[in-house]
């Protein structure tokens, strides 16, 4: 049997596997997402973003009990840095979490960003089709602590959270553009410590500037005690509001395909390059090119349109 | 570009809450390249099995300072065998006499380190003995 078919067979370690190879990027991987692919598009994907320390870990481990009481199965993606120097890294999400390990209606996979910005990483679309696919019914993913301007997580997520808490900054933070426009729902963890209703309060004015069009989604701003489990069950509310807005409203189509042509534009970005890098590494043109380039006989732009007008692609 | 890169599993079973040394060890897998699922402390074996068959690690390295090394260290390989998962290597770092080893070994763990031994010698051990399944 194929890993895919596996997969759907339900075999946790061929799902693991196949993670590992998208992941490491193996060219074996392709097929087996292609068998998949039919077989995705049913979960609910809900992302996570935050500043580094925020309490985005138990948060999830604590929305991963409150769905496994709808006895939902649940997914989740959890990404942390990979080192710029060394290539590893620590992945400690799972920390957090690990008391769902053996709970079988639960799988939690830590990827390492391995160099890719916006607090991604890339093969993340990819596993979450493979859970997608394992049949779970909500996916949470969990991006890498962001600062200001990381948002790759919208193009990924049905709903998205931003994970604040007391204390980082004043309201001008608060109107600045990032991370804060991408939030459908907001979350204000850590609500037990001083200052938690003060960046309520600023979160709720600055979504109270914008001007939403009628029937528009309006975010919320939901306080929550992580270690505790205090507001979960409300902020489990407000993702299904959100996900019933989505599908009344029919945005949820528009989602789905902005998200179907980023997933084609990413892996077409990524074969095209590895495809034409890869030739003219082969036949010598690259080193060519740089030579030319020492010399400043040729210049980079074009050496890219001599390199491409030797490719048709009408 | 396609490229295998080793995943490790670091975590402390059973009650001891001394994690000093499986930080150490994580941080000098990190500075070697690899990549470290870290689960923290007070790990059953079937949550370090399960965790590391959903992570598809290579390598299970355990840290243990409360002298139940013989009943944990043996409880895990067992149950990842019950998983069908012992191609999975285990290894296990802290106070673990001497006269302990050869049994651990002969149950299953490939490798002990006791205290004193320094990071490169685990990091080479790793380099030399563990391969990132094809």
């Amino acid at each position: 049997m194929t890993l895919a078919e596996r997969v759907l067979d339900g075999d946790i370690r061929a799902a693991a596997r196949l993670m590992r190879d998208i992941d490491d990027r193996m060219k074996s991987a392709v097929n087996e997402l292609k068998a998949l692919y039919p077989h995705t598009g049913n979960a609910y994907i809900l992302g996570l973003t935050g500043p580094p320390g925020a309490g985005k870990s138990t948060l999830v481990d604590q929305i991963v009990a409150a769905y496994r009481k709808k006895d939902l199965l649940v997914g989740v993606v959890a990404i942390d840095p990979t080192s710029p120097f060394t290539g590893g890294a620590i992945l400690g999400d799972r920390i957090r979490m690990n008391r769902h390990a053996e709970d079988s209606g639960v799988f939690i996979r830590s990827l390492a960003t391995r160099g890719a910005l916006g607090g991604m990483s890339r093969s993340t679309m990819d596993v979450v089709n493979v859970m997608d696919a394992m049949g779970m019914d909500v996916i949470v993913v969990e991006t890498v602590g962001v600062g200001q301007d990381e948002v790759d997580i919208v193009s990924t997520a049905h709903t998205t959270a931003v994970v604040m808490v007391p204390g980082l900054g004043d309201d001008i933070q608060a109107i600045k553009a990032g991370i804060l426009e991408i939030g459908d729902v907001f979350v204000v963890n850590k609500a037990d410590r001083d200052g938690a209703d003060r960046t309520a309060r600023e979160l709720t004015t600055m979504l109270e500037m914008q001007h939403p069009e009628p029937g528009a989604w309006l975010p919320h701003v939901v306080k929550t005690e992580g270690a505790r489990g205090v507001g979960i069950e409300a902020l489990v509310e407000e993702f299904e509001a959100h996900r019933e807005y989505l599908k009344n409203s029919g945005h949820l189509q528009r989602l789905i395909e902005e998200r179907n042509a980023k997933l084609f534009a990413d892996t077409l970005r990524d074969e095209l390059f590895d495809t034409v890098f890869g030739a003219i590494r082969e036949s010598g043109r690259y080193q060519q090119i740089l030579d030319g380039l020492r010399e400043r006989s040729t210049d980079p732009y074009s050496a890219v349109e001599q390199v491409l007008a030797a490719h048709a692609f009408s | 570009m396609a490229e295998r890169r080793l995943r490790v599993l670091v975590g402390k079973p059973g009650l001891d809450g001394h994690d000093r040394g499986a930080k150490i060890i994580a941080r000098a897998f990190r500075d070697a390249g690899f990549e470290v699922i870290y689960t923290g402390l007070h790990q059953t074996p079937e949550q370090i099995v399960a965790a590391s068959i959903q992570e598809d690690v290579d390598l299970i390295a355990l840290s243990i300072l409360s002298g139940a090394h013989n009943t944990l260290l043996p409880a895990v390989y067992s149950t990842l065998k019950e998983k069908g998962a012992e191609d999975i290597m285990l290894m296990a770092g802290g106070v673990i006499p001497e006269d302990d080893i050869p049994g651990l070994k002969a149950a299953g763990v490939a490798e002990i380190f006791t205290p004193g031994t320094s990071t490169e010698v685990i990091v080479d051990w790793v380099r030399s003995n563990v391969h990132p399944r094809a």
